[in-house]
């Protein structure tokens, strides 16, 4: 009997991988298919491979509500496979590539990581002028502090980090990042769940240079940040999705674009840009060093620099692009929209800059102490 | 078994060679990294380090105690009560205990944020009778609770099948020297099943305290047990990697001390749970 | 005292299944929340379908599973014959010890020393890539190792020597009388053995998430989803698992128990 058992046990197995491989075959779904011609670049000679593809989480458009599932409509162009991986911060990206467990062909930091692998011999030089999308970034997005001579990164999404609220539960709160240390909002307010960007928060109130390096500075925002636990609901990333559309959480500070997806899903929130300040970044398609399929990733980035396909990842994601087909076409869902792009750009608006490695391990244990607290 | 010859024991020698490379090798590997600093050089200056983490190391070892400690007295009456039905019900609700763990442990703890967040099923009650929010979700108490809910099949079984395996002439023994029946239990019953409370009390533990889910989820990342010390050193780059092998290191020999001391209560064969 | 203990083991199991129940009810969502119901719907269901992520995931892990419990069952249960037959007490306690150690530490140090090992040896061989299928498939084997020599060992005791000799009496080899004697009669232990190593490699998530690199078992994909909004799909994937378990257990059930039955005629 229980050779039978285990014999059962593989045959439902076998139904399993076989499910899985017929629906790799099949389903054709060309209803909202995508305007790409193929100009030679997007040929099938990589057909086969495998592209391993490391983005942030709710990144690119999956292909839910109709929209374009782009990593299918790459491969069903190409016939590269892609292997599509997630993070949730630049450290954990960081991490896994400098300890050589894993090796990835596309990733997309921010600015100041992108600024740290450089310096530490991480990425692989790309070749902009064999992309034929790359005219499509606009100029002021070009050859910024991290990347001076446009060597390494293509600049993939733009955003500023402002403040969500519910307008139905809390109302009106003061227009500060103060407003996330106020105890009538004691056990509904969320912060980041990454020390760069929760020190952020109270390095503005404080208003400090995001790129102190002075350990004072640092000392007295971790002071605010322990004072804002006794009022703090969670330490969130992504889960803020789920806790501000179901009003599980009344106020956080994320990042404008994600606002805008949320409130798709429950109109009673809004945002705004503390008159602090606030953090802006842009987060730039690389390839690190030990790349595996070179040419499959090229293809790849300038197939994420389509005018189609760049349209479909900035209304499926909400933040602000730098591609000018996408922000100059009028049918585009944020077009022109005073979040994303607003006229006059809310004051004092900063870069993170890499910090040296004292700095930075000075206030990673901070936040340990921190979350200690 | 004196006929045994050299070939019978060579058979168990992949295995031997596994449990070096793949055992042994990494245990001093993560010994290495704590004992030296980032160019490699011997320092015990991660060993001072790790007291910034005394805090973390307190509440971990009082949330699993508590939470072993909850798991013991929900699990024992129910591990008793089993052992009273019938034969073939017993295995029904044996199975129906153990279904659950079959279930993936990061669902099973994700599904109770939807029973205990401000918005959940517990509260929505709470507010529809007039009793009114409760904060449940993201204070130590879920984090309990999940430990809880996530082992309590490790607690059950092992009681329940010490406990089916005592002699019941010894019961009758005793109620014939006339012990009662809350005597039979502290006399009898309790101190045969301790094997099992003792194999319990060890495997419910050893996850509870070095858990980083469970606090992440429903603790609202608000506290550092050690194992999420761990693993967001881990996630921090190379440059951790000494101080999160160091704390690793620790966690280890304090489990490994703890396992030691329960043993000694517990004299007979270590019991394999079989299912 | 009977209604007594009625009550407590609904009580308890009102609790253990409370969650479970929450999935299969949010599976059934038509709307994309695990926290808000709109209305039943079988949407998620179909949608697995189609889910290559997850089904590939999936596929993942059932190769892990079934390869390092067949491999763990055959080393585990050669390494139980192995260690009884050793004569010296203290080679027999070190042994016994080490193979104890993944059994009894924490999964995340049994994860992490993985990891740094398979790391180490990365960058010895200057490796592009040190983690993927082939250290998963270690890490689980590794640790599935200790739970089949555990359920082995204790039915190798309880075989009866006489056997054995008695096999070789009547003209058997060595090798033949093991394996028409010895390893039937220790065919129980080797079959719960090889389930335990099989189900603890499904579920295994903390060691896999230190050693996978792109290997992604399934358990690891949950992990990325519930990161972030985790949406009804992954509960309909669970409750067909656990559909899927239920059945096989019952059958499992119901079969021992007309076994029972027999023997207890005989």
């Amino acid at each position: 009997m229980n050779k039978k058992l285990i014999s059962f046990i593989m045959a439902f197995m076998l139904v399993f991988t076989l499910c899985s491989c017929d629906n790799q075959g099949g389903e054709e779904d060309d209803e909202n298919g995508l305007k790409v011609d193929c100009r030679g670049e997007y040929s099938k000679a990589l057909s086969g491979t495998v592209l391993n593809v490391y983005n942030w989480g709710e990144y690119i458009s999956d292909g839910e509500d109709d929209a374009i599932d782009v990593n299918a409509e790459f491969e069903k162009l190409t016939g590269i496979k892609v292997n599509y991986t997630t993070y949730e911060s630049n450290e954990t990206m960081y991490s896994q590539i400098k300890s050589g467990g894993v090796s990835y062909d596309i990733i997309i930091p921010s600015d100041y990581m992108i600024e740290r692998m450089i310096n530490e011999d991480m990425l692989r030089k790309i070749d902009t002028d064999s992309l034929s999308n790359y005219d499509l970034i606009e100029k002021k997005y070009k050859g910024l502090y991290f990347d001076k001579n446009e060597e390494y990164s293509v600049p993939y999404n733009v955003g500023m980090v402002g403040i969500i609220y519910n307008k139905k539960q809390i109302g009106e709160p003061e227009k500060s990042w103060k407003a996330l240390w106020d105890p009538k909002y004691k056990d509904m307010s969320l912060n980041f769940n990454n020390p760069r960007d929760a020190f952020m928060t109270a390095q503005m109130i404080l208003g400090q240079d995001l790129n102190t390096t002075d350990k004072k500075d640092w000392d007295a925002a971790s002071e605010l940040l322990k004072k804002q636990k006794s009022v703090l609901q969670s330490y969130v990333m992504d889960e803020i999705y789920g806790k501000m559309e179901t009003g599980e959480a009344s106020i956080a500070p994320y990042y404008a674009g994600d606002f805008l997806v949320m409130k798709d899903e429950n109109p009673d929130l809004e945002f705004y840009y503390p008159n602090e300040g606030t953090n802006i970044f842009i987060d730039s398609m690389c390839i690190p060093k030990n790349v595996k399929n070179y040419d499959a990733a090229m293809m790849y980035i300038n197939f994420m620099l389509e005018p189609d396909v760049s349209l479909a990842n900035a209304e499926y994601i909400g933040y602000a692009s730098p591609n000018k087909a996408v922000v100059s076409n009028p049918e585009y869902c944020y077009f022109e929209d005073e979040i994303l792009y607003p006229e006059e750009p809310p004051e004092n608006i900063q870069y993170y800059h890499d910090l040296d490695t004292e700095t930075r391990m000075y206030y990673e244990n901070l936040w340990i102490d921190i979350k200690l607290y | 078994m004196n006929k045994k010859s050299f070939g019978s024991r060579l058979v168990a020698a992949p295995y031997y060679v596994w449990a070096a490379i793949f055992v042994v090798v990494p245990l001093i590997i993560t010994a290495y990294f704590a004992f030296t600093g980032k160019d490699g050089s011997f320092t015990l200056s991660n060993m001072y380090g790790i007291s910034k983490y005394g805090k973390s190391f307190a509440i971990s070892i009082l949330y699993a105690v508590i939470a072993t400690a909850v798991t013991l007295l929900v699990s024992y009456p129910m591990a008793y009560f089993m052992t009273k039905l019938k034969i073939s019900s017993q295995r029904m609700i044996l199975l129906i205990v153990m279904l659950p763990m079959w279930m993936n442990f990061l669902i099973r703890t994700y599904s109770w944020i939807t029973i205990l967040a401000n918005t959940g099923l517990i509260n929505t009650f709470l507010k529809a009778i007039g009793l009114g929010p409760v904060q449940l979700i993201n204070t130590p108490g879920a984090v309990i609770l999940g430990m809880v809910y996530d082992f309590i099949p490790y607690m059950i079984l092992p009681i329940y099948s010490v406990m089916t395996k005592i002699d019941h002439s010894v019961l009758e023994a005793a109620e014939d020297l006339g012990a009662n029946g809350f005597h039979r239990m502290t006399k009898v019953i309790f101190p045969l099943s301790l094997p099992g409370v003792i194999s319990g009390i060890t495997m419910v533990f050893v996850p509870s305290v070095s858990t980083f889910y469970i606090s992440q989820k429903l603790g609202g990342n608000k506290n550092l047990l050690i194992g999420d010390a761990i693993e967001f050193l881990f996630n921090n780059g190379p440059d951790y990697y000494n101080i999160a092998s160091a704390l690793s290191l620790i966690l280890m020999v304090m489990i490994l001390l703890c396992l030691t001391v329960m043993n000694r209560f517990d004299n007979g064969e270590p019991e394999g749970i079989i299912v | 005292m009977k209604t007594v203990s009625r009550i407590y083991t609904v009580l308890m199991l009102i609790f253990l299944y409370a969650p479970v129940a929450v999935m299969v009810f949010f599976s059934l969502n038509s709307g994309g929340s695990v926290w808000v119901f709109s209305g039943f719907s079988l949407k998620w269901y179909e949608g697995l379908m189609e889910d290559t992520t997850m089904l590939t995931a999936l596929t993942h892990t059932i190769i892990i599973a079934v390869l390092s419990a067949v491999i763990s069952t055959v080393i585990g249960t050669a390494a139980s014959v192995g260690i009884l037959s050793l004569r010296k007490k203290f080679t027999k306690k070190v042994i016994t010890s080490v193979t104890n150690i993944p059994l009894m530490n924490a999964d995340i140090v049994t994860g992490v020393s993985l990891m740094l090992l398979f790391i180490f040896i990365g960058r010895l061989f200057s490796l592009d890539e040190s983690l993927g299928f082939v250290t998963v498939l270690i890490a689980h084997i590794t640790f599935n190792l200790p739970y089949v020599i555990l359920s082995v060992m204790p039915k190798l005791v309880q075989t009866d020597h006489n056997l054995l000799d008695a096999a070789m009496d009547l003209g058997c080899t060595k090798t033949a009388s093991f394996f028409k004697v010895i390893l039937p009669s220790v065919s129980t232990g080797i079959f719960t053995g090889f389930i335990m190593a099989f189900t603890l490699s499904l579920d295994d998530f903390v060691i896999s998430y230190f050693t996978c690199g792109h290997y992604q078992t399934l358990p690891i994909v949950i992990y990325n989803m519930t990161k972030k909004t985790v949406s009804p799909d992954v509960y309909a994937l669970s409750t067909v698992i656990f559909v899927i378990i239920f059945v096989l257990l019952i059958l499992y059930n119901v079969v021992q128990n007309k076994q029972d039955k027999r023997r207890t005629a005989i």
